[in-house]
């Protein structure tokens, strides 16, 4: 079996073996269901759509990921077992991989089990499904990019905490980017075209184009490849440990 | 025929020098004792030879393939014992020492002929389904080395193998290394000095990242300073222990 697979099948059931992987599920979604029918008041729309479910989506991410990715390498640092893994005959990149498909794939469980929602909105009205999987597809792609920069954070330190603070204030710049309270920071002195980059790489604007009905090239190519920069930058974090 | 080689190996970490510029070989059949006060460098100089640490200068070869440059052949040959044996505490024995022998590539039916022979070897059946969390230190240890050991590796590296075993496991440990022996080479840090005698072909110190001696334990011996009769000792040291002393902080200026 290829090795970027076996570790994901470790790290995987590594989040079963202590009640974290129950405790998330159950916040994640007490949290997204309180927030779709208090929050945005479902009901009161009187629209068949899951939308007042998908718009909280990056400000939920936003600390639940850091929550799944912190212990993605800081655990293994603090017990020691990153030597171990480290010395085994295999690329970091497949290392980096498997761990990140492993928090990947939890979020993708945790996404799955909102499901009786989607049921009761087909029960209740004939909504457009297309949008739906579209939403799920967008919700899931914005998932690893905030788990891919958690996983980066981690490698940094032995410390959790800091790591999911860390993947928290990366996780906020990126929720904020389109913002005017960060755009205003910048416009003063960087040139346009730095105003425009960083507008651009704005979670909630590519995440509310896919929302939006139809699921966006370009938001797919901006996750895709803010993910694969992320695990990239992972293997580097990875290797400047080795040298230093 | 050289398994595993240093070349003027130097690691250092910000202004401090850990290992400062140690060359040594050691071939198919030999135990080496890499012996050294505590801070001295030992385990640094393992964690290079396994390429857990990138030297700062200087390289280091697992059975002639270059631990930095070619990597995943060094480790392919390689089984090392980390220090403090450390395993994933949320896994059981059986479950770990399988994740072990995949990583390494072994077949199943290779893994399952390995593992049934370590776990007698080595005494895990008892243990076998039990989380590594709840393992006493002895069992923990044990573990380690059967993780070291499950591709049947060339070069053996083992930080500190027999630290934390009561001596009943200290002695079982110690004729495990000496049966694997005549096949591998084995590089065993310890600051146990009966130890080196008991196990080792040779014995290299180290003190502050130098190296200070190279040689059999009988000539390390030999360098043990004459003793005054005159001065009664308050703590009974043996021979090897006046060696080591005299060794070591020689290089302290002392």
């Amino acid at each position: 079996m290829s090795k970027t697979l076996l570790v994901f099948r470790r790290e995987f059931a590594g989040y079963f073996a202590t009640p974290l992987a129950t405790v998330f599920l159950v916040v994640f979604l007490a949290v997204s269901a309180g927030m779709t029918f208090f929050v945005a008041n479902f009901f009161d729309r009187g629209q068949a759509d899951m939308n007042a479910f998908f718009l909280w989506h990056p400000w939920l991410y936003l600390v639940l990921m850091p929550a799944i990715g912190m212990r993605l390498w800081a655990e293994e640092r603090r017990s020691g077992t990153i030597e171990l893994l480290m010395t085994l005959p295999v690329r970091p990149w497949q290392l980096v991989v498997g761990k990140w498909l492993a928090a990947w794939a939890f979020a993708g469980l945790a996404l799955a089990l909102s499901a009786p929602l989607w049921i009761t909105v087909n029960y209740l009205g004939s909504p457009d499904n297309g949008v739906i999987l579209a939403c799920y597809i967008g919700s899931w792609l914005m998932a690893g990019s905030f788990l891919a920069i958690s996983a980066c954070v981690s490698a940094l330190t032995k410390n959790q905490v800091l790591a999911f603070i860390g993947a928290v204030v990366a996780g906020f710049v990126f929720v904020m980017a389109g913002f005017d309270l960060v755009l205003a920071a910048v416009r003063p002195w960087a040139p346009d075209i730095v105003v425009q980059a960083i507008a651009s790489m704005s979670f909630i604007g590519h995440f509310q184009r896919i929302t939006d009905g139809v699921l966006e090239v370009p938001a797919l190519v901006f996750f895709i490849s803010l993910i694969v920069f992320a695990l990239w930058l992972n293997v580097q974090a990875l290797d400047a440990r080795k040298a230093a | 025929m050289v398994l595993v080689e240093t070349r003027a190996l130097v690691k250092r970490f910000g202004a401090f020098t850990a290992v400062d510029g140690i060359s040594f070989k050691v071939e198919r059949g030999e135990v080496v004792g890499f012996l050294g006060p505590n801070g001295a460098g030992k385990s640094t100089t393992m964690k290079v030879i396994a390429g857990f640490l990138e030297p700062t200068e200087g390289s280091a070869y697992v059975a002639g393939h270059d631990s930095q440059l070619d990597p995943v052949a060094a480790r392919q040959r390689l089984g090392y014992l980390p220090e403090g044996a450390p395993a994933y505490p949320d896994m059981t024995v059986g479950a770990f020492l399988e994740f072990v022998a995949a990583m390494r590539g072994l077949s199943k039916p290779t893994t399952r002929e390995r593992l049934g022979e370590l776990v007698e070897r080595i005494d895990l059946a008892e243990v076998w389904g039990r989380r590594i969390e709840a393992l006493s230190k002895g069992f923990k240890r044990r573990v380690g080395i059967a993780q070291a050991l499950v591709h049947d590796p060339d070069v053996l590296i083992l930080d500190e193998p027999t630290d934390g075993l009561d001596p009943n496991q200290k002695h079982e440990m110690r004729e495990l290394i000496r049966t694997l022996a005549p096949n591998k080479a084995i590089v065993v840090s310890t600051h146990i000095l009966e130890e080196v005698e008991a196990i080792c072909t040779r014995a290299i110190i180290i003190a502050r990242g130098k190296l200070m001696a190279d040689s059999t334990p009988a000539e390390i011996l030999a360098r043990a300073p004459a003793r005054d009769p005159a001065i009664q000792q308050l703590v009974r040291t043996t021979p090897l222990e006046d060696a080591f002393r005299h060794i070591t902080l020689e290089s302290a200026g002392s």
